[in-house]
């Protein structure tokens, strides 16, 4: 059994916050930079650059990326050996994010009723994923969502006989209609199989894993490539005014589904896929 | 084509500008988004006043992040124009002259765009730290209890834009992705 404090957790959810909307991981730098050289639209080419431009100010200037600083989604996978001391872990992480979005100078755009709609003014309630898994460590992903993007994201109840092809087509269709709205090059990720809710979880976790790992199973991975390619040729281009690069990454993940079933998420996600991970 | 126009806009000024046009804006904008457009519906229903005067000025559809100390904004990039649309024909028939924000627009708003000879500029969605550098100096002038969404008057210098629908009603969202479509 290790301890570890919510102090603890709290300060690295804080420092996350902060991090990821001032900076973007390698890896997103790394497809950024070659869409750079493979847009053909000069004004494509013109708007990628700023963007490159955006991220340089952004890290050297701390303004925040993009002034959506997201709703906080955050995934801890708790080892089993883990006892946590100090206060419920729930608390400690919405502390997190209380701390951060304030010290960071980063948007509250949290409200606390889908209806009435009263801003809670820190950014909290923090959308929370746990799961228990072996050792002694935790696993922190913070990644804040931006809600350009997600507003145009879509679960597909398809049926078995759909197939493969039936998938490739949700998948096109969710990027058609997000259009400019979703400020592309966006980074796609899908979740296939499971339930109604598992796919859309997964589609949220595809966009943290990083973008030049390809999926491990093969008919996977190739569909990752054939997807990128088919919405990069539909022609929609950085922010939507014509270009060849509409997507960065398609990152897909799939899980066991029932034998009436083929639910597919599309959670969509801007330019901006913002994700740090942690192990403490 | 490269042009610089000053906010507020003309209506002369606004039919000169074409879909495709990149265009720098300098002069003095306004900031709204969803929770102001909908009390400045509210406050048109009840017969009164908007808290600006709308004819000719430029709304940028845009919530800032807090500002650092000595900066006149935080990051300050454009929202999705969508969920203004079920505002925005009333307030072009009001005179509203151009509107700044990103993504397609319903066809109600079009026809608006082009009974009002108005605008509507697409700036760079996530770019809000660069944009924030055009911004010379903001002020909240309503509805201050919303935060991020009251509505500010913005001075802007060169603030980069590009025409997506014009006052003929060209569309650059359509046009431009055949261009590309493979």
């Amino acid at each position: 059994m290790r301890t570890i404090t919510t102090q603890e957790i709290t300060e690295n959810i804080k420092e996350m916050c902060i991090e990821a909307n001032h900076t973007l991981s390698p890896d997103m730098k790394a497809v950024f930079q070659a869409a750079v050289q493979k847009e053909e639209s000069p004004l494509g080419k013109k708007i990628l650059n700023q963007l490159e431009e955006n991220l340089t100010i952004a890290g050297q200037d701390m303004i925040p990326i993009c002034q959506d600083t997201g709703m906080a989604v955050v995934f801890l996978s708790v080892g089993q050996d883990v006892h946590i001391e100090g206060g419920s872990l729930k608390d400690a992480v919405n502390q997190g994010v209380r701390e951060g979005y304030t010290a960071g100078y980063l948007r509250k755009s949290v409200v606390s009723d889908p209806i009435e709609r009263v801003n809670t003014k820190d950014n909290t309630p923090a959308i929370i994923h746990y799961e228990i898994t072996d050792g002694d460590r935790i696993h922190i992903t913070v990644a804040p969502k931006g809600f350009g993007s997600e507003n145009m994201s879509r679960v597909f109840m398809l049926k078995p006989a759909d197939g493969i092809e039936g998938v490739k087509e949700a998948i096109l269709t969710a990027v058609k209609d997000a259009g400019p709205n979703a400020c592309p090059p966006m980074v796609v990720g899908v979740g296939i199989g499971g339930t109604f809710e598992k796919c859309a979880l997964m589609a949220k976790h595809a966009l943290t894993r990083n973008l030049e790992q390809p999926s491990p199973i093969p008919y996977v991975r190739q569909m990752e490539q054939e997807m990128l390619k088919k919405i990069n040729d539909l022609g929609i281009g950085p922010g939507g005014l014509g270009g060849t690069v509409t997507a960065l990454a398609v990152n897909i993940e799939t899980y066991a589904t029932h034998i009436a079933g083929l639910p597919v998420a599309v959670n969509i996600c801007c330019h901006v896929n913002r994700h740090v991970h942690r192990v403490i | 084509m490269e042009r610089e126009i000053q906010a507020p806009v003309t209506r002369e000024e606004a039919r000169q500008l074409k879909a495709g046009d990149y265009v720098y804006i300098t002069g003095t904008i306004y900031t709204a988004r969803d929770a102001a457009h909908k009390r400045m519906q509210e406050t048109l229903d009840r017969g009164e006043e908007l808290p600006f005067s709308i004819k000719g000025n430029v709304i940028y559809y845009m919530g800032p992040s807090p500002a650092r100390e000595n900066r006149p904004i935080g990051s300050a990039g454009p929202t999705t124009a969508s969920r203004m649309d079920r505002y925005t024909p009333a307030l072009l028939d009001l005179g509203l002259g151009a509107m700044i924000g990103k993504g397609k627009r319903s066809q109600a708003v079009i026809d608006a765009i082009v009974r009002n000879e108005a605008v509507y500029f697409a700036a760079i969605g996530g770019a809000g730290a660069l944009l924030s550098k055009c911004i010379v100096s903001s002020e909240v002038i309503a509805y201050e209890d919303l935060g991020t969404e009251a509505i500010r008057r913005l001075e802007v210098e060169n603030l980069p834009v590009v025409v997506v629908i014009d006052s003929q009603g060209n569309n650059l969202y359509e046009t431009a992705v055949l261009q590309y479509r493979k």
